[in-house]
């Protein structure tokens, strides 16, 4: 018996080996994550294991996506080059621990926002840089176009560890459907699945579907519903407890997003530095101190603009140009009819 | 004194250092969890899980709580072990025999096919069966049934359900029929020891259980009728069957992988046991005059079983284990359920993964409680 328990001892030490690794004391005025950074000389980001537009590597090893440039900015933003950024795909169970435990320093992998998330397992949510909503993904030969017309004993393929479970509980239960929930740790198995038949539906975040709808053997065949039954704010995570940090990973986005407002771009940003309007001048550095809160120099933002581009070339580069998603829909500028509105630069 | 401290230091040493390793990250992981905020307790098993589950062998929906979803995946991953330990032993004992047999097309068969699923990556096999699975069995609506009352499709093989009535009383009856069985094969044992006289024990215990429990049926008021699963249409082409049980595809690949994987490692072990066995023995028995049959059953079996148990509890243990990558292919067991939505959901990672832990070490320990008793019973008893 004894042996067993001694064999126990050794994992659980090394489970606990995972989080002593990264001890770092609250009380570091300095943001610790960033020095680390700039020591290692390249951004450490979690992203998924591959989902078109949002983050997804190509044969050649290049990662791609909206998530995969939000680490961009922030590596534009703390060593000045976009492409320091070492990444690493995770699944959606692994995700979190990743981060807590300091393997990773930026989550950007179309995660929800939600207050347990949040307050509970010591991470800190920095913003959104896609709205979304949970949806779903039928044959279009069944003759489904609504959700209206979901029947009792209907299978749903999905995710595992996702808001996705908890919500298509939420909705079956409120529609009074029993369905049979069929749970896959990788959405290659959902998608392989759904595809030979195992269940009538596939549901996750729309933009996913979407994207994983081009892996289908024949694309043409599957429709997304037109119902959103859930809020899903995807963002950026970052562990609890550097507050600065916090804030870089924060402003690198919403730099992007109002440099889009104010249509900075990649391609005019040195010109902008000359311009009237002083909200653009300290957008591309040429007005105040807006980077010596962060223990950056005062170009960090026009470098994020330079090297990644603001948020519409990004959403376009990614989602639009590639046909995940054609149609901004929420994620337009709040100017434009959308919802995207950042605090300013100031 | 001297010898008894010389015993005694390097003890005391190896526990303080084990202490102090242990208390080392014990310390340390406390400490980062709290600077990062995250609680520990296991206070969220009594919590609402609010996720459901596709299969379960308990009443269980999001209502209950996490605990109750750990119980479900738990039974899952029990349920899955043992039928597949059934298998495989049945499976490993047919191979292990036919690698003997002097027939060679069987013994070459049986070769081939242990040389082959031992030797690819047990995920793999996984994944062939349940997708291979899936890309030829036939959508619910195209279904041909079986006897015209089993089906087996896409979304699961479905079977009759069993309605019965007065099943207490057919209980009764099979309790009763063990019961004499035993008491029979005691008597049986001491007719052979006084007389000599030997008493076909095998055929009147399977008389006795048909016997009896059929009784029950016919003056006992037990009933049993079948309710045969029906197909109900979903949408225009989407089908699913109603009523009778469904034994989702997840579970039946699952079965089908860990069997035919662990199957031939049991086949090596009853080979290598029988082999084990000397051959002078077997001719010993021949010339007392035992028939081919007796000499398996009294004396090659009795002396293999003893050198097949010990490795065969090992292949137990490992299949048990091994259905944990069930998660890759949607069955419910106790890592996906447990150490991963729940996990997720509530982000505990040090308490969920360590009482998986622990719930795996229990099972693999009871496992080798079990074998270790049945070694012992047929272990050679000296006299």
């Amino acid at each position: 018996m004894f042996k067993y328990v001694k064999q126990l001892t050794s994992f659980v030490a090394m489970v606990a080996v995972l989080f002593a690794f990264t001890t770092e004391s609250m009380a570091a005025k300095k943001s610790k994550t960033l020095k680390n950074t700039q020591k290692k000389g390249f951004v450490r980001c979690g992203v998924s294991q591959g989902l078109p537009g949002f983050s997804n590597a190509d044969a050649a090893g290049n990662w791609t996506g909206v998530d995969v440039d939000v680490c961009r900015a922030v590596a534009a933003a703390v060593l000045g080059d976009a492409n320091k950024v070492k990444f690493t795909p995770l699944s959606a169970k692994e995700r979190f621990t990743a981060l807590t435990s300091g393997e990773i320093d930026i989550l950007s992998r179309n995660t929800t926002w939600t207050l347990s998330r949040d307050a509970d397992i010591g991470l800190t949510f920095v913003g959104v840089n896609f709205y979304d909503g949970q949806g779903f993904m039928v044959r279009k030969s069944s003759g489904i176009t609504s959700t209206g017309q979901f029947k009792n004993g209907i299978s749903a393929c999905t995710n595992l560890g996702t808001t996705t479970e908890l919500n298509m509980r939420d909705f079956f239960n409120s529609k009074g459907i029993s369905y049979e929930p069929v749970t896959f740790e990788k959405a290659d198995e959902v998608v392989a699945a759904y595809d030979a038949g195992r269940c009538d539906t596939y549901t996750t975040d729309k933009s996913g579907l979407a994207a994983q709808r081009i892996k289908l053997s024949n694309p043409d065949d599957h429709l997304v519903l037109p119902e959103t039954i859930s809020k899903e704010p995807l963002g950026p995570v970052v562990r609890q407890g550097d507050a600065v940090w916090e804030d870089i990973v924060r402003w690198s986005l919403n730099t992007m997003i109002e440099a889009e407002e104010y249509g900075i771009t990649s391609a005019n940003a040195d010109m902008m530095k000359t311009s009237d309007n002083p909200a653009i001048k300290r957008l591309v550095g040429a007005e105040g101190e807006m980077g010596a809160a962060f223990g950056l120099d005062n170009e960090w933002n026009l470098r994020i603009i330079k090297q990644v581009g603001n948020y519409g070339e990004s959403y376009k580069r990614n989602i639009a140009d590639t046909g995940i998603l054609p149609d901004r829909g929420p994620n337009e500028l709040w100017t434009k009819g959308g919802i995207l509105y950042v605090p300013p630069s100031r | 004194m001297n010898f008894k401290l010389k015993d005694i230091i390097p003890q005391l040493i190896t526990v303080l250092a084990v202490v102090l390793v242990f208390g080392f990250f014990t310390y340390n992981a406390q400490v980062n969890m709290e600077n990062r905020g995250i609680d520990f307790g296991y206070g969220f098993l009594s919590q609402e899980s609010s996720f459901d589950v596709q299969f379960s062998l308990i009443e269980y929906d999001g209502s209950h709580s996490y605990f109750r979803a750990y119980l479900v995946g738990l039974l899952n991953t029990i349920l899955v072990s043992v039928i597949g330990i059934i298998f495989a032993t049945i499976l490993g004992v047919i191979v292990g025999i036919a690698r003997l047999s002097s027939n060679y097309l069987i013994n070459k068969f049986a070769a081939f096919y242990v040389e082959f699923f031992r030797n690819i990556p047990l995920l793999l096999q996984l994944f062939f069966w349940y997708f291979a699975a899936l890309r030829t069995l036939p959508l619910p609506q195209d279904a041909e049934s079986i006897f015209g009352v089993f089906y087996l499709t896409i979304k699961g093989l479905y079977v009759p359900a069993f309605v019965w009535e007065n099943l207490n009383i057919f209980f009764y009856t099979l309790i009763v029929a063990l019961i004499s069985i035993i008491i029979i094969r005691i008597y049986a044992k001491k007719i052979q020891e006084s007389q000599g006289k030997q008493i076909p024990v095998l055929l009147i215990s399977i008389g006795l259980i048909l016997f009896l429990p059929f009784l029950s049926f016919l003056i006992g008021g037990v009933s049993l009728s079948f309710e045969i699963p029906k197909l109900k249409q979903l949408a225009a082409t989407s089908f699913v069957y109603e009523g009778g049980l469904s034994l989702p595809p997840e579970l039946i690949a699952l079965t089908l992988a860990l069997s035919l994987y662990t199957a031939t490692f049991i086949a090596e072990c009853v080979r290598a046991g029988v082999q084990g066995v000397g051959k002078g023995q077997k001719e010993a028995a021949a010339s007392i005059g035992l028939t081919p049959n007796q000499v398996l059953k009294l004396v090659v079996m009795p002396q293999a079983l003893r050198i097949i148990i010990p490795p065969t509890t090992n292949q137990y243990l490992n299949l048990t284990k091994n259905s944990s990558l069930a998660a890759a292919i949607a069955y419910p067991d106790i890592v996906l359920v447990f150490a991963g939505t729940a996990l997720m959901q509530t982000g505990k990672a040090i308490e969920i993964v360590s009482i998986t832990m622990f719930t795996y070490l229990s099972l693999s320990i009871s496992i080798s409680l079990l074998m270790n008793w049945y070694n012992k019973k047929i272990a050679i008893q000296e006299k």
